[in-house]
């Protein structure tokens, strides 16, 4: 049990290495006692907190090879280290993939965003407060989940995809990401390997401590995004308890290709409702072909949610769920 | 009346410090040979420490010591609910068992982690019903509830009794206490409307910015401790008696607090600050205590909580001719709190109502400490009554502004249990005056207008809170060189208060406040005694003291001028920093003249004799220490009459989308009654600020514990959640009436809490409105509450849930 506020640091290695080869022999050498750490803003709470204790930190921030917006030949590359605000301001973001900028100026507060990277922001560890205050849960190595319990705080948690822990994908930017079907070039110090975003995130029911399929000494080291669904229409909401400095509720991500007058293909995904941003494929193959309309969004919306079992205090994401689906398909 | 400096807006000698940052708290400070200390605090919300083994800690290098309950309490610990300093028998999670000091806080850290607790749990409750139960664990070791002059008892309601309850029923169980006035039986006979429901509100943490930490060192035999607090010499007395030091050994220093909010006012609210003092006088060492922020939510405090049954009734004209109401309230884990009474006299101040029954009964849960925060009781309760009214109104067939405009607080009449008069009250002059800027003809009939899946509702919101005290003592100095110094001794807690009753000192003798001195932030400076700032009572308060001790200097510098220039001091008058005759305006002294002749005189005129004998012990030793420094104006302030209100009236405009259950405030104005204006900036600011947290009561902070383990959830800004700047509009409107009261010399009164209470309420009524008058009966009403109701979802929510509030 948690016994005390520690507030102080422990004594950590800091690596600061200087280029990509470096870091990620680094990553290679210490293996899981080297933390990556780029913004910062989902580590320092849990080491201030002493609730992880790695022997080392591996900064990657200042790697300018991982940091940027760049044009590709079939669509952008963006950095793993490029904050979340450079990239809501980045004028072929907004060009391409206004989807995610506006997902990333969504994230949390604009001084979190001014350090907070994309990476940090994908592969930041589950938000449950039970998990964070350090509880031996299911995912923290015990063998309880105290918020899938009878007398459970679990207004926040899933309502899909319990395995064990019913933590939920904290993110705004992954479920843009899916949506985009975005790559991840994750790179080791024995060479890199491409996993399509939605593969990217695992549920507990894979993997009960990891939120990513990332290995040992390996690291994001950047997101493709493809031409392919470059200028669809976008559409992005989240909804919190605040409008700022929280997370989500419920979001949904949604890029609609609309072709003489009809939807001609649809990725819908909506985030804090399952481990993983849940990519909503019925509702996409029951709008193709159809015409964006309120009644369309009325008829499929409740597809969205089959399946969904709700714990005893997030009933309320249900048709929150169902809401935001409909808003994306109404546009 | 045309005043130089009341009602004009300055600048307080602390903003510069503040803009800058150059303005120290107490973390701030540093001292030779400092050490830092930190503490190990309880893992269980209830238990008793059955051993420390700390050998391994103490054996660290570069740790210096330990210090313990057994420290701090060699003869025992005290057998109430208070905070303690450290206590072995804690009953709540986070409460601190002992502390540590090392070279450095990394070093403490390490030993904390080093120390074995071996401890006896207790059974521990979370929610006050689940305590009333029968077999219902007891919160304190010696029952459930702390009762005046009679300690510790227990508490409990059968079980038909408390089903009843949460199925919605008055409660049946005899109360701990209660007052009545009026004939409630007639009153409710004579009801057109009646309304009867449970309800339940939050209580959360008071989340002050700047966390608790305190430095402490002794020197010379004093100590010196540099804290938080609202209040700066009503806290010193009862901290020095805290430490363990004669008042005249103890130095008090406090120039800038980050918040404070109810939970810093009084010593007995922070005594984790005696822990450096004790540890330094312990180990001989300034110790500098930095708390954390998640040790701020643990130990800092928090709203009460109240688990109620109302029963309100409404003449066919929208009087409300009688109000029934019962509480439970939660006093935590370390007691205190006494929200429900003022949440009774709060309904009964601002609606007037003709008869009135309170019922309350105190209960304990292992949570946070429990006390005072920004209008304690009357902010939670307005919430719940103003979509009542609304109610009423609509039930009745009365506009929702008349409603309240005929049940409004006028001058000559009472309120509570003791029918006490205000001192002057102008509720229906706010009300106007609110409409009129917010243009409630003209929106009223945008109430419920729906576009697609958003719809609009109209609120109405009304605070109060007893908003004055008297009997505190003003001290001033007029120096050789002509400057007025103020001995303020009100803290300085954000609201500027300090510097701006001063100026009623400034005021008096007509001087140029660049020629004004405030003295304050540390007791060594020779303060006089003031309220603790709490109660919204500074302003009238302290204007009342620095007025007093002008009045008391002018009378000194006429004697002198007649003395010295001839004629009887009604001879005499003021202006430009001269005392001069009024028949001859050429005779006269410079107020340098005159102080440095006050100074040559000394006895009566430099506090050396003839002083006022009820001065307070803190005020006559300042004048003891300040004697024959200057002329002095020295003055012990009488007892006031009556109750002198804050009121402040909220109308807001509101947009819901239906589909998320967020909303837009498209329009927020908030109209003071706090008589005359002192500080009109100020003012603003405190109307601004309360709206804020007015939000933030209405639908955002809760309190979360978990109800396994007793473990808190709201332990920072991420589950607590305190508005942010896009959750309330951009343009807060600001008014005030500006009439002044008779009982204060410059006639203004208070306002700080009920500025939040009015627009809780005006949000609570608007929610309703748009969703076609819907009674939530609970605050605050979250978002998940609102996508529920419009879904048709019955959650099965714990029944008056107020702590874990919606999971």
């Amino acid at each position: 049990m948690p016994a005390t506020s520690h507030d102080v640091m422990p004594d950590i290695e800091l690596y600061q290495p200087a280029d990509e080869e470096n870091a990620l022999e680094l990553a290679n050498t210490l293996g899981n006692d080297g933390w990556i750490v780029g913004g910062g803003q989902d580590t320092y709470g849990w080491l201030k907190d002493r609730n992880k204790s790695p022997a080392a930190m591996i900064e990657i921030a200042q790697i300018d090879a991982w940091k940027g917006v760049k044009e590709t030949a079939d669509g952008i590359e963006i950095g793993a280290v490029t904050t979340l605000t450079d990239i809501a301001n980045n004028p072929l973001v907004q060009a391409k993939f206004g989807l995610l900028a506006t997902a990333a100026s969504k994230v949390a507060s604009p001084q979190i965003r001014n350090v907070g990277t994309l990476g940090g922001n994908l592969n930041q560890d589950a938000r449950c407060w039970y998990y964070r205050r350090g509880l031996d849960c299911y995912r923290a190595g015990g063998n309880i989940c105290y918020a899938d319990s009878p007398e459970g705080l679990n207004r926040e948690h899933a309502i899909f995809g319990a395995s064990r822990c019913v933590a939920v994908t904290p993110s705004d930017t992954a479920p843009a990401l899916v949506a985009l079907d975005a790559t991840m070039v994750v790179a080791s110090a024995s060479g890199e390997r491409l996993i399509p975003a939605q593969d990217f995130f695992v549920g507990p029911d894979r993997d009960i401590v990891n939120m990513t399929v990332l290995n040992e000494g390996e690291i994001l080291t950047a997101v493709r995004l493809p031409n392919e669904w470059a200028n669809a229409e976008f559409y992005f909401e989240k909804v919190a308890d605040r409008n700022v400095w929280d997370f989500a509720l419920v979001n949904v991500a949604a890029a609609i290709k609309v072709s003489g007058g009809s939807i001609s293909d649809a990725r819908i995904v909506c985030g804090a409702v399952e481990c993983t941003p849940r990519r909503l494929e019925a509702v996409e193959n029951a709008i193709r072909g159809q015409q964006r309309s309120e009644q369309l969004a009325n008829d499929v919306a409740a597809i969205a949610t089959e399946g969904a079992e709700p714990l005893n205090y997030n009933n309320f994401k249900v048709p929150l769920m169902e809401n935001l689906v409909k808003r994306a398909i109404r546009g | 009346m045309a005043y130089m400096h009341i009602g004009k807006d300055f600048v307080p000698p602390d903003v510069p410090g503040k803009v800058t940052g150059r303005i120290k708290y107490a973390e701030d400070y540093t001292r030779d040979g400092m050490v830092y200390a930190r503490l190990l605090t309880s893992p269980v919300p209830h238990g008793r420490i059955v051993d420390i083994d700390a050998k391994e800690a103490l054996a660290m290098e570069g740790v210096i010591g330990i210090l313990t309950a057994d420290d701090v309490y060699p003869d025992g610990e005290p057998q109430s609910t208070s905070l303690k300093i450290l206590t072995n028998e804690p009953t709540l999670m986070g409460e601190p068992i002992l502390a540590v000091a090392a070279i450095d806080e990394k070093t403490a850290e390490n030993a904390i982690a080093a120390i074995s607790l071996t401890i006896e749990r207790q059974p521990f409750v979370l929610d006050p019903l689940d305590s009333l139960a029968e077999g219902g664990a007891n919160a304190y070791n010696g029952g459930n509830s702390f009762v005046y002059r009679e300690g510790f008892v227990e508490e409990k309601w059968t079980n038909d009794q408390l089903a009843s309850f949460k199925n919605g029923n008055e409660p049946t169980a005899e109360a701990q206490q209660s007052w009545e006035y009026g004939d409630l039986e007639a009153g409710f006979a004579a009801a057109e409307f009646v309304h009867e429901t449970t309800f339940s509100t939050a209580g959360y943490p008071h989340m002050s910015m700047e966390p608790r930490s305190a430095m402490a060192y002794w020197e010379n035999g004093k100590c010196y401790l540099h804290g938080t607090s609202q209040s700066l010499t009503a806290l010193a007395e009862p901290m020095a008696g805290i430490v363990g030091v004669p008042l005249e050994d103890f130095v008090f220093i406090n120039e800038a607090t980050g918040g404070g909010f109810g939970q810093r006012s009084r010593a007995a609210s922070i005594p984790s600050m005696a822990i450096p003092a004790k540890f330094s006088q312990k180990i001989n060492r300034p110790v500098m205590m930095r708390i954390s922020r998640e040790e701020e939510f643990t130990i800092g405090g928090a709203r009460q909580g109240l688990q109620g049954w109302i029963k309100v009734g409404f003449k066919a004209d929208g009087t409300m001719s009688a109000m029934d109401m019962y509480c439970v309230s939660d006093s935590g884990g370390k007691g205190g709190g006494f929200d429900a009474n003022s949440a009774a006299a709060g309904v009964s101040a601002l609606y007037q109502t003709e008869a009135m029954r309170f019922r309350n009964t105190s209960i304990g849960t292992n949570t946070g400490h429990r006390g005072a925060q920004r209008g304690p009781g009357e902010n939670q309760i307005m919430a719940i009554v103003a979509p009542i009214m609304d109610k009423a109104a609509e039930e009745l067939g009365v506009d929702r502004l008349e409603i309240r405009q005929l049940n409004a607080a006028k001058n000559g009449d009472v309120s509570g249990p003791q029918s006490t008069p205000f001192t002057s009250a102008y509720m229906p002059e706010a009300l106007q005056q609110g409409a009129a800027q917010f243009d409630w003809e003209g929106k009223k009939g945008r109430a419920r207008q729906t576009n697609g899946n958003k719809v609009r509702g109209l609120g109405i919101g009304q605070g109060y809170h007893n908003a004055g005290r008297s009997g505190m003592d003003g001290i001033i100095r007029l120096m050789p060189n002509g400057r007025l110094q103020i001995h303020n001794g009100v803290g300085n807690l954000g609201t500027y208060s300090y510097a701006s009753t001063s100026r009623a000192a400034a005021e008096v003798l007509k001087m140029d406040w660049t020629d004004c001195d405030v003295i304050t932030g540390r007791t060594d400076r020779h303060l006089a005694i003031s309220s603790p700032q709490d109660g919204s009572n500074s302003i009238f308060t302290n204007t009342r003291t620095c007025f007093g001790a002008a009045q008391d200097l002018l009378a000194k510098m006429k004697e002198i001028a007649a003395m010295d220039l001839g004629g009887n001091p009604a001879d005499y008058e003021i202006d430009g920093s001269r005392i001069y005759k009024s028949a001859d305006s050429t005779v006269g002294m410079t107020y340098a003249e005159v102080a440095q002749r006050g100074k040559d005189l000394g006895g009566k005129f430099t506090g050396e004799s003839d002083l006022p004998e009820e001065l307070d012990t803190l005020s006559a030793l300042s004048v003891s220490r300040l004697a024959g420094s200057a002329l002095m104006g020295v003055f012990h302030d009488p007892r006031h009459n009556n109750n002198p209100p804050g009121f402040t009236v909220t109308f807001m405009e509101i947009e819901l989308d239906k589909e998320t259950g967020k909303f837009d405030i498209l329009d927020l104005v908030t109209i003071a009654e706090c008589g005359t204006v002192v500080h009109p900036q100020g003012l603003a600011n405190q109307l601004v600020g309360g709206a804020v947290w007015g939000i933030g009561l209405s639908v955002l902070e809760r309190h979360l514990y978990d109800p396994q383990n007793g473990l808190p959830a709201s332990n920072g800004f991420w589950q607590s959640k305190i508005p942010t700047y896009l959750d309330t509009p951009a343009d807060i409107g600001t008014g005030w009436v500006d009439l002044p009261d008779p009982e204060n010399p410059v006639g203004a009164r208070g306002i700080g809490e009920p500025s939040m209470g009015a627009v809780s309420a005006a949000l609570n009524a608007a929610i309703s409105d748009a969703l076609g008058g819907h009674l939530f009966d609970a605050s605050p009403v979250t978002t998940d509450m609102i996508i529920n109701h419009i879904a048709g979802i019955s959650e099965e929510a714990k029944p008056l849930a107020q702590n874990n509030f919606r999971g």
